[in-house]
């Protein structure tokens, strides 16, 4: 199997995209003459030329509605934001109209478009643009939100994402972009709605989604050293989100830390917490924990940077905690 | 702070009780446990018993006067305590329908009383195995509520260490969901443990350990001899065996048992007795041999009945292996008459008295205590006629034989004078239900009543 970083592989499952329906276009800023702000969309102006990779201004709010009036009339757009954090000047066609058309047209307009750019913190970009949205996003009845966690999983999930006729959130990783990992070739397809065990072990379940996968996966490495088995459980999809693989994995190890990249108050944790509580409250031997950034806007300091961003000390801690370890 | 004294529920199917007697006076001091009152239910008249301590400073219900369950009916409070907002929620003595409903209110009590004060039985159902200082039968599904005691406060902490914090909510004892049920399904009583989980909550790792401990106390050498393959038959549990395994245990602490009685006509077995007695002492056999070995037979024909209870399943033993209690100086002791069923009544007779011996001179091994199917014990030499005896777990059931005495019966209309003998099974009813703990008797009754079929 090819092994493909993060971005290239998402440039795959573009590209293969784009051949497969003519209706798939792209647009956002920077997408087509400098390739993407991340490079994303590599070669793809070349490729599909400029009515399928479109060059948009500075103007978030009116290109995500453009998408939206496309994907009205039928075709599927790709609207890339340069961060999520942009995407906020958007969120009226995201939330208002891309979300609520199909309700509100009575079934009359589906709405096959995907929204999709890096989210989350990277490296010293300060409290404005270093921010986890997925609560936001997931909250909205009409979204499906992706966040995928490694380049086979942004393929399969992006190709899922394009095909499917709902307005599609898709959450990337600044800090994933350069990520390797196995990537299947042509037709690989992740499911929505669908977590992964990414790692087997009957101790403590991780339940994580997006770039903190990879925190987990490191956690899962250091306490094996010690003898402690974790299941690490790859949402995958916040929304909708997998409420069996999580059960079953609660059910087995009888004590869960859900580990998440953003904030605490109402954040996915919240969320998962209260499937766990609802469906797994005679196999809790522990109460549930959350690893999450501190409550604070990300400072731009790299020592406190570091220390208000989730991680795999803070983890390790926390099932040490639920294990009555500590 | 005040107790709220409810009409508490005190039959599984009360709606509503009718306060026949008040014990207590307003102004009379009360301890936790005291009868404040008789009530009479839809099936009995039961005491109503305080759940706090401090002074009834109210009652606001006459005797007579009927109140749904849940109904605000008295207040126990200190001397001086302002219950104006209290009494005032009652809305008068006989307007319950202000009052939320029973539960809330035992729950609103139990913060509110002071230390020795439990939430009343609801609450509890839902962890049916609390300290053992605290009655944890819920009155719902038993008959009588006993009487709650008032000494001691319910639970002792359970801290691991100085440094744990005592556990808050008025010493109730904390255990995870996971313990709980785990505790339940295994028969363990979380009181019996100390919990290692913060503020001395008992968690998954304390189950297991406890259950280790015991089991590896009542597992020796013998224990070997039950796991040899294909000498048992485990049998899944099923929906209904599941059910009925957690609701009894709820109700009835962890082996939830009950009783059946049966009288044989021992005359036969009498005759055959002093028949043999008179051919020698070495055909001796007394009657504890006779009811061992016919116990033996019948549980060869009802393997459901020589059953160990297992927490996740039930295992049927295709051997059978006899405990009989026997008598010692500071207790007594089971030594097991291991393939009952293959030996002869003389063999039986031979070894028991020999075990017998050995255990009063306490010099039994321990595989020739343990390792056991079903139990018989008899103490009929002591003139008792009939008892009940505790099943050891984890077997599903005992027999406790009573004394051979003549009695007067009626047959065929005729008054005739009988050797009789009274038996009483007791039946874990998560393995053995009424029926089939009958059905064994059955068979122990024809054995009994037709002893040859012992000799042969």
């Amino acid at each position: 199997m090819a092994v493909l970083t993060y971005r290239d592989a998402l440039t795959q499952a573009l590209r293969e995209e784009l051949q497969r329906d003519d209706r798939v276009f792209l647009m956002g800023e920077e997408v087509a003459q400098y390739n993407g702000a991340y490079k994303v969309s590599k070669g793809l102006l070349d490729e599909f030329g400029p009515m399928r990779i479109v060059d948009t201004p500075i103007t978030e709010l009116g290109f995500a509605g453009v998408g939206v009036g496309a994907a009205m009339v039928g075709l599927r757009p790709i609207v890339e934001f340069m961060t999520w954090n942009f995407a906020l000047l958007a969120l009226d066609e995201v939330v208002n109209a891309a979300a609520k058309i199909l309700y509100m047209s009575g079934g009359q307009y589906k709405m096959p478009m995907v929204f999709r750019g890096p989210n989350g913190a990277a490296l010293q970009l300060s409290a404005q643009h270093s921010q986890a949205w997925e609560s936001w996003l997931a909250h909205i009845p009409g979204l499906k939100v992706c966040t995928p966690g490694t380049p086979a999983d942004a393929k399969g999930l992006l190709k899922s994402a394009i095909r499917d006729d709902n307005p599609v959130v898709f959450l990337e990783g600044e800090m994933l972009y350069n990520v390797k990992g196995e990537v299947p070739e042509g037709e690989h397809i992740v499911p929505i709605g669908v977590a992964e065990l990414k790692r087997e072990g009957d101790h403590c379940s991780v339940i994580t989604h997006g770039k903190m996968v990879l925190v987990a996966m490191k956690v899962a490495d250091d306490l094996a050293k010690e003898g402690i088995n974790i299941d690490v459980v790859d949402l995958r999809t916040v929304r909708p989100i997998d409420v069996d693989a999580i059960s079953r994995s609660v059910q087995k190890t009888n004590r869960a830390v859900v580990l998440e990249e953003g904030w605490e108050i109402c954040g996915m944790g919240s969320q998962v917490v209260d499937f766990i509580q609802r469906e797994c409250f005679d196999d809790l031997d522990a109460p549930v924990l959350r690893v999450h950034q501190e409550d604070v806007p990300m400072p731009y300091a790299k020592n406190l940077e570091r220390a208000a961003k989730p991680d795999a000390g803070k983890t390790i801690a926390a099932i040490k905690k639920v294990m009555y370890l500590d | 702070m005040a107790t709220k004294v409810v009409m508490e529920a005190l039959s599984p199917t009360m709606e509503e009780g009718r306060l026949v007697k008040w014990n207590k006076n307003e102004g009379d001091q009360i301890k936790s446990g005291d009868v404040l009152a008789e009530v009479e239910t839809d099936k009995a008249v039961m005491e109503l018993v305080a759940r706090g301590d401090g002074v009834l400073r109210k009652r606001l219900t006459n005797e007579g006067d009927a109140s749904p369950v849940g109904t605000l009916i008295a207040v126990i409070a200190g001397p001086d305590e302002n219950i104006d907002s209290i009494v005032g929620s009652a809305g008068g003595a006989s307007a319950p329908a202000a009052v939320p409903p029973q539960p809330a209110q035992a729950a609103q009590g139990s913060q509110a009383g002071s230390a020795p004060s439990e939430a009343p039985a609801p609450p509890q159902q839902k962890a049916p195995t609390q300290a053992p200082s605290a009655p944890s039968r819920p009155a719902p599904s038993a008959p009588p509520a006993p009487p709650r005691q008032p000494s001691a406060p319910p639970t002792p902490p359970r801290g691991n260490g100085a440094s744990r914090p005592a556990p808050a909510g008025g010493g109730r004892q904390r255990s995870s969901p996971l313990a709980r049920r785990l505790a339940s399904e295994k028969g363990i009583q979380l009181g019996a443990i100390q919990g290692t989980g913060p503020g001395g909550r008992i968690v998954k790792r304390d189950i297991e350990n406890a259950k280790a401990a015991g089991v590896a106390a009542a597992r020796s050498a013998a224990a070997d001899r039950l796991a040899t393959e294909g000498d048992f038959k485990d049998v899944p549990l099923t929906q209904i065996r599941k059910t009925i395994a957690r609701r009894l245990a709820e109700s009835n602490g962890p082996v939830p048992t009950f009783f059946l009685t049966a009288e044989f006509d021992a005359t036969r077995a009498a005759e055959l007795r002093t028949q043999l007695t008179e051919m020698g002492e070495e055909y001796k056999v007394s009657f504890n041999d006779i009811v061992i070995r016919a116990v033996a037979l019948a549980l060869a024909e009802h393997p459901e009945v020589n059953a160990h209870w297992l927490g996740d399943k039930i295992r049927h033993f295709n051997r059978i292996h006899v405990a009989m209690a026997v008598a010692v100086e500071d207790g007594l002791i089971t030594p097991v008459l291991f393939d009952a069923d293959r030996m002869t009544l003389w063999d039986i007779s031979g070894k028991a008295r020999d075990l017998a011996k050995r255990a009063r001179e306490r010099k039994l091994l321990p595989e020739e205590y343990t390792g056991s199917t079903f139990s018989v014990s008899n103490l009929g030499m002591f003139g008792i006629d009939q008892f009940t005896a505790i099943i050891n777990p984890p077997e599903a059931g005992i027999l406790a034989i009573g004394g051979v005495e003549e009695k007067p019966i009626v047959a065929d209309g005729q008054l005739e004078v009988r050797q009789r003998m009274r038996v009483t099974m007791s039946c874990d009813h998560r393995v053995i239900d009424g029926a089939t703990g009958a059905k064994f008797l059955q068979t122990v009754r024809r054995y009994i009543e037709n002893p040859l079929a012992l000799i042969i």
